[in-house]
Order: C-alpha cells, then sequence, then structure tokens
C-alpha cells in the first residue's frame, strides 16, 4: 500500500527534466553518427583518400576545416567517411550478441534444469576469457581484418547480454501471468513471442546501447593494433594509430579528431542506455 | 485544553506530496490524539494515508512532502525540532515496527548485531550492558535461545520470528510511544496472535503508548482503547474500541465491519461497499465517502462535513447513524 | 468430478504434500485451508499441472491428469490439443493481482486471447463473447481498453477471473484470490465469485488462510497443516464443533468482540523455529 504510494509519487521522467535534456542530446548524437554511417559517403567534401603531398600536416582552412594528415588527406572527409567502417563492426558484434544472448537467456529462463545450469556455466567460462585479448589473439592467427576480432568479440559480449536478460526472464517466468496463459493451452511459442519478449524488450534494448559503446572501443582498439581495418581505409581506431607519429612533428589533429569522435559515440552511446533504461526500465525498478 | 498536553496530538494534518511533478494532497486532514499510555489503532484501506500520516509523526516524509496542520508529542511540535532534537526523538522517545521487517533490516549482519548497534550507537549504552538488555528484551518477546538467535542473520529466521526481533529493538529503546505499521499483516493468523499478545505484554510493562495502523478493524478493535477510521486522506470516526460494533456513527465504518466476512456468525450475509476505495488526491469537492456511501444526499455531494460530536464517536459525516446497529453487527 | 487420491509432493528430503485425498463434486465448492508451509498453494499448483506431483492420483471425471497419466509416466511433454482440453477443465486466479495480467497488454485483448485460444469465432462474436465475460465480472468498455496498470487491485483480480472463465472450466481454483485486496474489496469478489458459481455451475476450489471468506464460499472445508489433512467437513460443522486441536487453534486466532491476545506457543516449540 505504502509502497505503491510512494512508487507513483516518485519523480516521473518528463521531458525538459534536465538529465532527460541530457538523454535527447546523446539520442541526436547517435542519431547523427548513424546518419553519416549510411549517408556519410555522399556527404565528404573531399575524397576520403586523395592524397596531397604537397598539403601535408595542413591547419584548418576554409578547404579543409580539420586541416589534412602526414598524406595530405582531407581528415573531415576521413572521420565522415570512417564513420560506417567503426559503427559497422560494433553493430554486428552488438546484433549477433543480443539476438544470440537474449535466445538463450529465454532458453534458460524456460527450462531451467540443466539447461539453465549448462547455459550458464559456459557464459561463465566465456567471461572468464578476456574478450579483447581473446579478438587480439584470434586477429593475430587469422591474420589482419575484422571479420575474425569480430567473431571473436560477439562471443566475449555473450555473457553481458545473456545474464542480466536471463535473470530478468526468470523473474518474468514465474509471473503468475504466464502460468495462466499455460493454464489456457497457449503454445509455448506464442507465450515467447507475444508476451515474454516484448516484455522484455526494453531491458535488451538497453544492454545493447550500453554493449555498443564498449564494442565500439573494442574494435577501435583492435585496429589501432593494426589488427582490424588496414590503410588507406579511413578506421577511427587506425587514424589514432597512424596519426601518432605525427604527434611528434607537432601535427596532433589525426589522432585527436579520430579520438574524439570515439569518445564522443561512446560517451553519447552510455548516456542514451542509461537515459533509456531510466525511462523505460525505471518503473519495475 | 488541559494542563498536561497528550502524548501525541496530530491536530488538522495535511501532506501534499509530488505527483507528476504537482504537489497533491495524499492527507487533507487527520485528527488523532493519544493520551500517556493508551493505544489507539488507525484503521483504513489502501489511500486512506494511515502510513504517511504515522510517518508524519516521526517526521520521516518523502522529499518534496509539504505539510500542514501539527503534529506535537508531549506538546512540542515535531515540525519545529532541531535536527539533533529530532534525532533524539527517533532514537529514544519513538518507536516503529514495520509491515516487511526484512525491508527494515541489514540482512548482512547478524541480528545480535543489529539489536546492539541501536543501543551503542544512539544511547551511548556500553556494549557489554547492551548485550545484557538485549538479551533480557529478547526472553521477554519470547525468544528463549536469545544467545543463538542473536548470532544468526535475518534470512535465517522465519517472518514472525523477525517481526518479534523487530519488536525487541523498538523496545530497547525505551520508548514512550510505539508506532506498530501493519506489523501482523504478512503474518500467519497463529503467529499473528503472538505477536499482538508481546506488544500487549510489552504495553502493560512498560505503561507504552501505541498508535497501531492497520486494515483490520476487528483486531483493532481486540487490541485498542480508541478507534480511528481514515478513509481518502482524512479521519472520517473516531471511537471507543468497545462501541465499535454496535455504536459506530459514520456509514464508511459500518460498511467497512459489513463487509468483512464473520466467522463466527452463520448466514449473516455479506454487504460489499460498491466502487473501490479512492485516493486522497482523487476525493471530490463533498464527502470523500459519497459516492459509495448508502445514506447519501445532495448536501453530501456539495459540501465535505468537518468531524462533529455524533454519540460517543466524532464522525464526520452530515447523516450519522444514531440508532445502534443490529445485534448481529453485520447488518448495517 | 475432481477426485484426488494420495497426492504426494516432495522436494528432496522434505515432504510439502503428504498423502492428500479429498473430492470436489460437480458444482461443489471446498476450501483448503491453512497457514504458510501447510502445503496448500502446491496441492492447488498440482491439480492445476503447473507442478508436478510425486505420487497419487489427480482425475477429472474419472480422467487421469496426474502422475498416473500415461504421457507424465513416460515424461513426454502434452500435446497441445491436450493442454487446451486440459484447460477446460481447471483454471486458476491467482493471489497477485498485479502481476497476474501482462502488463503490455490491454485487458480485454487478454480476455481475448484467452477466449481465442478455446473457440474460433469471428471477429465480432469474439467481441461480443470477451464483452459477455467482462460484463460477467463487473468490467465496462473503458475499463477492458485499458492497461493493467491504470486498474485498481480488484478490477485486475475481476480481469483475471474473466480470463479464466474465458475457457470455461469446470473447476475453477482460487489461489489466495482475495488475500491481496482491501476488505471492501474482498466482499465484492467473494460475491462475484458465488454469483458465477451460481450461474455457470462452475466448481470452487478455495485456497485461502482466512477462514471469515470460507464460510462465504465454500461447502466444505479441509484444514491442513505440515502438508497433511488434519480436519474435512462441511464448514458450518468444522467452524462450529472443531475436532483437530489445530483447528481450533486456528479459530481462536481469529479477532472478535471480546478475543485478548494470547501466546499459545511454549517456548521450546519457539526454540524450535526456523
Amino acid at each position: 500500500m505504502t509502497s505503491a504510494l510512494f512508487a507513483r509519487t516518485a519523480s516521473k521522467p518528463r521531458a525538459g527534466r534536465p538529465r532527460d535534456r541530457v538523454t535527447l542530446a546523446a539520442g541526436c548524437v547517435v542519431g547523427l553518427f548513424v546518419f553519416l554511417a549510411v549517408c556519410g559517403p555522399l556527404l565528404v567534401p573531399h575524397a576520403p583518400n586523395a592524397v596531397d603531398p604537397l598539403n601535408v600536416h595542413a591547419g584548418p582552412s576554409a578547404t579543409h576545416l580539420l586541416g589534412t594528415d602526414d598524406s595530405g588527406r582531407d581528415l573531415l572527409s576521413r572521420l565522415i567517411a570512417g564513420t560506417r567502417a567503426s559503427l559497422a563492426a560494433p553493430a554486428v558484434v552488438i546484433a549477433v550478441s543480443t539476438t544470440l544472448g537474449t535466445l538463450l537467456a529465454l532458453v534458460a529462463a524456460w527450462f531451467g534444469g540443466w539447461l539453465d545450469r549448462f547455459v550458464s556455466g559456459a557464459l561463465d567460462v566465456v567471461f572468464g576469457f578476456p574478450g579483447l585479448i581473446m579478438a587480439v589473439l584470434v586477429a593475430a592467427v587469422f591474420g589482419a581484418g575484422l571479420t575474425a576480432p569480430v567473431v571473436a568479440l560477439s562471443i566475449a559480449y555473450l555473457p553481458l547480454i545473456t545474464r542480466v536478460v536471463r535473470s530478468a526472464a526468470i523473474k518474468e517466468r514465474n509471473l503468475p501471468y504466464v502460468s495462466a496463459l499455460q493454464l489456457l493451452g497457449a503454445p509455448t511459442a506464442r507465450i515467447w513471442l507475444r508476451h515474454l519478449l516484448p516484455n522484455l524488450g526494453p531491458l535488451v534494448l538497453v544492454q545493447a546501447t550500453i554493449g555498443f559503446g564498449y564494442a565500439l572501443l573494442d574494435v577501435a582498439a583492435i585496429s589501432f593494433l593494426g589488427l582490424g581495418s588496414q590503410p588507406p581505409d579511413p578506421e577511427w581506431g587506425l587514424m589514432v594509430a597512424n596519426g601518432a607519429p605525427s604527434i611528434l612533428a607537432g601535427a596532433p589533429q589525426q589522432s585527436l579528431y579520430a579520438g574524439l569522435a570515439i569518445l564522443l559515440v561512446v560517451v553519447a552511446f552510455n548516456l542514451l542506455g542509461t537515459g533509456l533504461s531510466r525511462r523505460l526500465l525505471g518503473e519495475q525498478a | 485544553m488541559s494542563a498536561t498536553p497528550p502524548l501525541l496530538r496530530i491536530d488538522g494534518l495535511g501532506i501534499d506530496l509530488p505527483l507528476d511533478g504537482e504537489p497533491r494532497p495524499i492527507v487533507h486532514r487527520a485528527d488523532v490524539v493519544i493520551p500517556e499510555g493508551a493505544a489507539v489503532a488507525l484503521v483504513g484501506e489502501s489511500g486512506s494515508g494511515k502510513s504517511l500520516t504515522a510517518r508524519a509523526v516521526l517526521g520521516l516524509l518523502p522529499a518534496g512532502a509539504r505539510l500542514h496542520g501539527d503534529v506535537a508529542f508531549a506538546g512540542e511540535s515535531v515540525a519545529g525540532m532541531a535536527p539533533e532534537r529530532l534525532r533524539r526523538f527517533r532514537a529514544g522517545e519513538v518507536a516503529m515496527v514495520f509491515q516487511d521487517p526484512r525491508a527494515h533490516i541489514n540482512p548482512a549482519r547478524s541480528v545480535g548485531d543489529f539489536l546492539i548497534e541501536g543501543l551503542t550507537l544512539t544511547r551511548g549504552v556500553r556494549a557489554a550492558d547492551a548485550v545484557r538488555k538485549v538479551t533480557g528484551i529478547l526472553r521477554e518477546v519470547g525468544i528463549a535461545d536469545a544467545e543463538r538467535r542473536m548470532r544468526q542473520r535475518p534470512h535465517e529466521l522465519s517472518g514472525g520470528l523477525l517481526q518479534r526481533v523487530m519488536i525487541a529493538a523498538a523496545l530497547a529503546a525505551e520508548p514512550r510511544l510505539l508506532l506498530a505499521d501493519e506489523p501482523t499483516t504478512a503474518l500467519d493468523v497463529t503467529t499473528q496472535e503472538e505477536v499482538m499478545a508481546i506488544i500487549a505484554e510489552a504495553r502493560e510493562a512498560r505503561g507504552l503508548a501505541l498508535l497501531f495502523i492497520t486494515h483490520d478493524l476487528e483486531l483493532a478493535a481486540a487490541v485498542c482503547d480508541r478507534i480511528v477510521v481514515m478513509y481518502a486522506g482524512s479521519t472520517v470516526e473516531e471511537l471507543p474500541a468497545g462501541h465499535l460494533r454496535e455504536r459506530a456513527a459514520h456509514p464508511y465504518t459500518r460498511a467497512l465491519l459489513s463487509s468483512r466476512p464473520s466467522v463466527f456468525e452463520a448466514g449473516a450475509d455479506l454487504r460489499s461497499i460498491p466502487g473501490r476505495p479512492l485516493s486522497g488526491f482523487e476525493v471530490p469537492d463533498g464527502c470523500a465517502f459519497s459516492d459509495r456511501c448508502p445514506r447519501v444526499r445532495d448536501r453530501c455531494r456539495s459540501e465535505r462535513p468537518a468531524p462533529s460530536a455524533a454519540g460517543d464517536s466524532t464522525a464526520a459525516c452530515h447523516f450519522p447513524y444514531t440508532a445502534p446497529a443490529e445485534e448481529a453487527g453485520c447488518h448495517a | 468430478m475432481l477426485e484426488v487420491r494420495n497426492l504426494r509432493k516432495e522436494f528432496g528430503d522434505f515432504v510439502a504434500v503428504d498423502d492428500v485425498t479429498f473430492s470436489l463434486p460437480q458444482r461443489g465448492s471446498l476450501a483448503i485451508v491453512g497457514e504458510s508451509g501447510s502445503g496448500k498453494t502446491t496441492t492447488a499448483r498440482m491439480i492445476a499441472g503447473l507442478e508436478t506431483a510425486s505420487g497419487g492420483h489427480i482425475l477429472v471425471e474419472g480422467e487421469e491428469r496426474g502422475p498416473g497419466h500415461k504421457r507424465q509416466r513416460q515424461r513426454q511433454r502434452l500435446r497441445s490439443g491436450e493442454r487446451r482440453a486440459r484447460g477446460r477443465q481447471i483454471q486458476m486466479v491467482f493471489q497477485d493481482p498485479y502481476s497476474s495480467l501482462d502488463r503490455r497488454q490491454r485487458v480485454g485483448a487478454a480476455v481475448a486471447e484467452a477466449v481465442a485460444l478455446h473457440q474460433r469465432l469471428p471477429a465480432d462474436r469474439l467481441r461480443a463473447r470477451v464483452a459477455e465475460l467482462l460484463d460477467m465480472v463487473g468490467l465496462d468498455d473503458r475499463q477492458a481498453a485499458a492497461l493493467p496498470k491504470a486498474l485498481s487491485g480488484g478490477q485486475r483480480q475481476r480481469a483475471a477471473i474473466a480470463r479464466a472463465l474465458a475457457a470455461e472450466p469446470q473447476i475453477l481454483i482460487l489461489d489466495e484470490a482475495v488475500a491481496a485486496l482491501d476488505v471492501s474489496i474482498q466482499a465484492q469478489i467473494l460475491r462475484l465469485l458465488a454469483d458465477i458459481r451460481a450461474r455457470t455451475g462452475t466448481a470452487l476450489l478455495f485456497i485461502t488462510h482466512d477462514l471469515g471468506a470460507v464460510r462465504h464460499i465454500s461447502d466444505d472445508m479441509l484444514v491442513m497443516q505440515a502438508g497433511k489433512i488434519v480436519e474435512h467437513g462441511p464448514v458450518a460443522t468444522v467452524l462450529a464443533d472443531p475436532q483437530h486441536p489445530y483447528t481450533r487453534r486456528l479459530i481462536a486466532s481469529v479477532p472478535k468482540p471480546g478475543w485478548i491476545p494470547r501466546r499459545r506457543m511454549d517456548p521450546a516449540a519457539a526454540a524450535r523455529l526456523p
């Protein structure tokens, strides 16, 4: 009784409150970068791989808004063109691990028993491996390129999603409305698709959003180490690495801008994730 | 007004809480008087504001709450207490027992730590004295093997035993007033009887006053001297417990009594009240109970009744019952 | 119509339900009364099929649906047709009205889903059937279009009852179905259930700790303690002249005018509590 009263009085997020403005801003940043990832190549002012040996390490100017890199390539164009490569790999990682993880979580929660113990145990083993190091190792064995690290990271991110969704799914599965549906004779597939999954959806979305930031950071790190994207592709992690020698030459802009782009996207995804969590899950917490 | 103020006087208390950013009245008008050593029950359904009223006694209201009216403990306004005075007041003069003891005890620490810490930290009792005292009180509340229980952690105890521990903790502070918020609602009936007996014995031994918050009129009448009935944020009736069955004046009190299925009267018809209990912020201009009341007239919908004397009761009703209820008590 | 014989449930070494035998006649109303840990809810869940019994028989109109059922014996899963047929035998209403409904599903849609699982109806007849069920439990169009969170506890419990009735069950199990509701709402729901029994002939199996409710809803009652039935008989007889000491103790614990709470548990028994 009392708790219900206080739950209702607890401040409900409304647009216009400071925390919601932050979430909205984070959402806009994420939206902008997704837009750039899709349409970027059409928008670039210069060809991203066009070399201009006479104009290396140029500062900001009307033609090159962010200046040029050590080969005289336009930095703004490379950043924009690199959005797709930088976001696509973590997107695949999150899509695969979220889909697979949610499915595993549901199976474990629904059937329980040895199946649940097996899934949980296997995930604990996976969780024991440091994901980034595993991805680096795989890339080193299978050769540079993003495919192997993306597969490795997809597996490494499984426990992150599965653990959270599993415990929520167990709670959901034990709610009496699920028992009521079973007693009515509703097919299991219907209960999953019409009831459990939609109810777990917000949580999955929040986990995926927060996970995306981490995945982007990991993929960028792999490229930074030279094991992911290969030159001359414009990818942010790779750009940070390529710009490193120039820092000593007094031209930090390539590393700086690429690093800032990574920072901005990671922070935006994290803030969006926390904001969504407050908005979508707050009432259940 | 008498020379010595009552132990607790809640006078025209109103509480507004922010709902969706707007302050909304949850409690409109609560009036309760507890003389030294007396037991008063505050009875109501969900939304009645009974728990919030009890919390206001301790100055324990959620952030953003606005208060009007006054809560005075032995003549001293609780709202006017300085932080240090309020701390001493909560630590030593009133104690509270809650519906869900598990939510009010640290699950990671032993029962003994919980009990002793209350004494050593807030009252400056020496640890050895605290142990001796707590052991004695645990025996008093029917926990014979106190030493073993004190080494256990909360999750090792059943709900009934844990509630005894909470009562022991409350008694250890030697308060003058015990606030018990639905202390037995989560317990089995046989355990409820044990816990209520323990509270009754402790009251007798210590001259302790009790504010007993409950939804159960029968239980309230059995263990308290006076009954205060709340509905939708207002106290609607105040009467001696012994008069509850025959001489309740407010239609809500009578309706509540007759909607409770009786174990003992064969054939007594179960009268249900139409509609649902309202919360304080939902009440219309007139009487809050007017939509559900069998005696409603036009005046009830336009004018909110103020508490006034009706026989031995004080009832906030334009048209209170004056004739005694039928002998069966269930036919309002 | 419902016959339960020697029903038993073990959780590891712990025997939760021990040799429970009773029957519920057509149109009958039986209450199982007990406190927490008495095994009453486990018994109900086994009868409904939400829990597998360790032993014994559950028969509805002579047809085995408990541990003796051939698919259960062979640890096979039920076919969906069989599950639905079972749904037309027994439905259940749960204690907590707040989680008995899917929070994202409108009340009318939840009832419609239940109807559609059992009857293939054209859209207009489905709508009419849903309206009829909601009307039977006293919910209107506005409430049918609402999400559960917009409804009060009593209204949600009405919706849960309508959903259970959609299968037109022979037996409705009520597992502490009024315990979480306000006193004035409990009376409404108890009256509604009595009314439904009179109108549809649905037999009621009422699981409760509340002796007051039992008198108003049931003809017969069982008292369970620690997994066993300790007393069994017509409600009026058991309440007026209880034979077993535990039943007497239960009745004595109910507050009434002149009641003074007493400690009845001796310290030695208290020491054995968990």
